[in-house]
């Protein structure tokens, strides 16, 4: 009987004070934002030769961290497979996910996770070897695929080669460094991933010229940051870092006139630059640390995937919805 | 302790302070208080994963999996459930361990006696083979294996062939399988039949060895009996047997059987590897046993050859066999870096993808743990049974 109540009254402690960790209180204790990242994609994710992480998801931690912390430099950064990821944000190892992750029912609500936004609208693709001469992804039945483990992408292709009925192998790696390497050394006669990850997969050929990326998208895939369920006021932070740097591209504040429009007589601008930080448990001027510091989504957009960048990848569904794009903030007043 | 005997001791101290029960009293308690633990453990984790909206259960495994798996010894697809990505994984990984046990065993035994050799080149060749694949970490042996030696193996349609029937390229090896036909289940009787022929005609030499001192062609004979006659009946009926051979097609071969390269990566890795320790378990063994014991056996008569058979390795197992058991059980625990290259077993597959699709770490995990806690139980306990019965051996 004792132990019974001795029992109730542990799993009690522990329950509490696991399952309502108050996550900003940790990132302000540990003064950085732990942020898990992939183990390497240009573009989104990938270390520079200084060793410093770059990219549009890279960025999105960086917002965080400039919100929080008000240095967009206090971030730590974990690489992380696609099989690794959710286990390292459902055990509290990092505070965010921010690695080209998708968007999916089944990983929001059966993982003890929310999805914080979208900051890269995507779809798979194919690449194939230009020896093969393949113009359509219809034409690869019997192929052999090379693909990463633990992905939507595992999903997506089996189920358009079950539906197109054709046959297929699929050769399953951990890293895309393995899969590319697999690729190269001619184990798959194609390989598929999302179709923004093909670019930067590509630039990592030996002779990218050699690879085609096929026309069709086969999926829908929104990627965007992560959080663990359970604690919504960290939520919102993330949430919102996103939307300000959506926002802050529509209004047109960039990181280099953010100072000036801090005296703006727009009202929507001046909530932007100032205020409502308090509804979100930050300090007033944590929209303008994020634009100030890492620049609006256009701008990391351009910088990381776009024309500023190897990949040159154009801002189709990634441009505003004001010019016929996807990204859509909601207002913050 | 007897309760007559407790009888005569009229010292006897109260329950409570006899020794016997007293320990038993403190391990019942121990054990009570291990399960709490565990019990509290698990609904612990059970509350807090409830807590965080995580999913708990077994239910996943009759769901469907949706994804494809390269290699699978039972029929799997897409529309397969989680469960069965269990047990593909595990027949895989099953299927690399008895591979490479095999492998590394008799490439260890080879070795190990080629180091022993009298022959100089012999000797030094063995053991620059054993000092190279001992001391080079066996994930970059496994990289070896598969991105180097693939990567120079030819495409498809430049595969190094043999006779047209065996093919090597980057996408595997593919060799022709048989396909029986009617009739053939007569042959297989015959094997079975000339395998228990065999090991009877086996007792009866050698008890008529023990009465007469006669000897017999025990050898021979068995092969005699487990080959030549399943090959007479074969040829009796008809030959009743084909080839399906793998022919090229647009992208690959077709029809025959196919080795994956990623399995014959990982298998030619790890018994390598193994095999240069066992290779050194052998050495020592066959060292252990006395130079004397091989002088006696020549004194009386017996030929070199005999010596070996007769003499030395039936003592050397002795002290071969308990090291080998930890060699295998390394094997097996190692096969899990087939991850690293793709090969699935079930550490790629059920504990990467199915746990990555499901979310479901907990209960996957317990089950993996499981997995290869019974594996290595299983290979302690036979190599143990093993051990006891070579070590009956000794007079
Ligand atoms: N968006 C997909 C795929 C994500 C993914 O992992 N893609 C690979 C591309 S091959 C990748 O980013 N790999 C980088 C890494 O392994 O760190 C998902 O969420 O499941």
């Amino acid at each position: 009987m004792r132990k019974s109540v001795f029992l109730g009254l542990a799993a009690a402690v522990m329950f509490g004070t696991s399952a309502s960790a108050d996550t900003l209180e940790t990132v302000i204790k540990n003064d950085h934002v732990k942020c898990g990242v992939s183990t390497g994609l240009a573009g989104f994710s990938a270390a520079d030769e200084k060793g410093d992480w770059q990219g549009i998801d890279v960025d999105v931690c960086r917002a965080v961290a400039a919100a929080t912390l008000g240095d967009a430099s206090k971030v730590k950064y974990t690489p992380l497979t696609a099989k690794e990821r959710f286990t390292a944000l459902q055990s509290g190892e990092i505070d965010i996910l921010s690695r080209n992750t998708t968007w999916t029912l089944t990983r929001d609500a059966s993982l003890g996770l929310n999805f914080a936004g979208v900051n890269y609208y995507d779809g798979q693709g194919f690449m194939v070897s230009d020896k093969l001469g393949v113009k359509s992804a219809l034409e690869l039945d019997g192929a052999a695929v090379c693909i990463q483990a633990g992905t939507t992408t595992e999903l997506n292709l089996a189920d358009y080669f079950k539906a197109n009925n054709m046959e297929y192998k699929a050769v399953t790696y951990d890293t895309s460094d393995q899969t590319i390497k697999g690729f190269e050394a001619g184990r798959c006669d194609m390989l598929t991933s999302d179709q923004s990850q093909l670019y930067s997969l590509r630039i990592k050929l030996a002779k990218p010229d050699e690879a085609v990326v096929l026309p069709e998208v086969i999926s829908k895939e929104p990627l965007g940051p992560v959080v663990r369920q359970g604690d919504d006021k960290w939520f919102n932070i993330v949430k919102w870092s996103l939307f300000a740097m959506v926002n802050a591209e529509e209004m047109g504040v960039t990181k280099a006139n953010a100072k000036e429009m801090k005296d703006s007589k727009d009202p929507a601008i001046q909530r932007l630059m100032g205020g409502q930080g308090e509804k979100l448990g930050l300090s007033d001027d944590w929209s303008y640390n994020i634009v100030s510091q890492v620049g609006n989504y256009g701008e990391s957009f351009e910088a990381n995937v776009g024309s500023g960048s190897p990949l040159k990848i154009g801002r189709g569904l990634n441009a505003l919805w004001s010019k016929g794009g996807l990204q859509y903030a909601p207002p913050i007043r | 302790m007897s309760t007559q005997q407790k009888g005569l001791t009229p010292g006897k101290p109260p329950i409570w302070n006899d020794p016997h029960y007293r320990a038993l009293f403190f391990q019942v308690l121990l054990i009570i208080g291990l399960g709490v633990f565990l019990v509290y453990i698990v609904n612990n984790t059970l509350a807090n994963m409830e807590a965080r909206g995580i999913s708990t259960g077994f239910a996943f495994l009759n769901e469907r999996s949706g994804f494809d798996i390269l290699q699978s010894l039972v029929p799997f697809s897409a529309d397969s459930t989680y469960g069965k990505t269990f047990i593909v994984g595990l027949l895989n990984t099953l299927l690399i361990t008895a591979l490479g046990i095999i492998l590394a065993t008799i490439l260890g035994f080879i070795i190990g006696v080629a180091r022993l050799s009298k022959n100089w080149l012999i000797a030094k060749l063995a053991t620059i083979f054993i000092e190279t694949f001992r001391n080079i970490p066996l994930l970059i042996q496994i990289f070896f294996w598969y991105f180097v030696v693939l990567r120079a193996m030819p495409s498809a349609r430049d595969s190094l062939s043999i006779a047209d029937s065996f093919f090597l390229n980057v996408r595997g090896m593919y060799i022709p399988s048989p396909v029986t036909g009617d009739g053939f289940i007569f042959t297989t009787i015959a094997f079975v039949i000339g395998i228990i022929a065999a090991f009877i005609m086996r007792r009866w030499a050698r008890n008529r060895q023990f009465a007469t001192g006669e000897q017999f062609p025990v050898f021979w004979t068995a092969l005699g009996l487990i080959f030549g006659l399943p090959l007479l009946v074969f040829v009796l009926t008809g030959s009743p047997l084909t080839w399906d051979l793998p022919v090229l097609e647009r992208f690959n071969f077709a029809g025959g059987t196919r080795i994956i390269p990623e399995l014959l990566a990982l298998l030619i890795a790890l018994s390598i590897y193994t095999a240069a320790f066992i290779a050194e378990i052998v050495r020592s063994g066959i060292l252990a046993v006395s130079h004397g014991q091989t002088e006696a056996a020549l004194s009386v008569g017996l030929t070199p050859n005999q010596n070996l058979r007769l003499v030395v390795i039936p003592q050397a197992m002795r002290v071969i066999i308990p090291p080998m058991t930890s060699q295998y059980l390394n094997l097996a625990k190692n096969s899990s870096l087939a991850t690293a290259i793709g090969y699935p077993d079930i550490v790629s597959v059920f504990m990467g993808t199915t746990l990555n699709q499901t979310g479901q770490a907990v209960e996957i995990i317990a089950m993996t743990m499981a997995v290869y806690l019974t594996l290595s139980l299983t290979i302690s306990v036979f190599m143990n049974w093993y051990n006891a019965k070579m070590a009956l051996v000794e007079r």
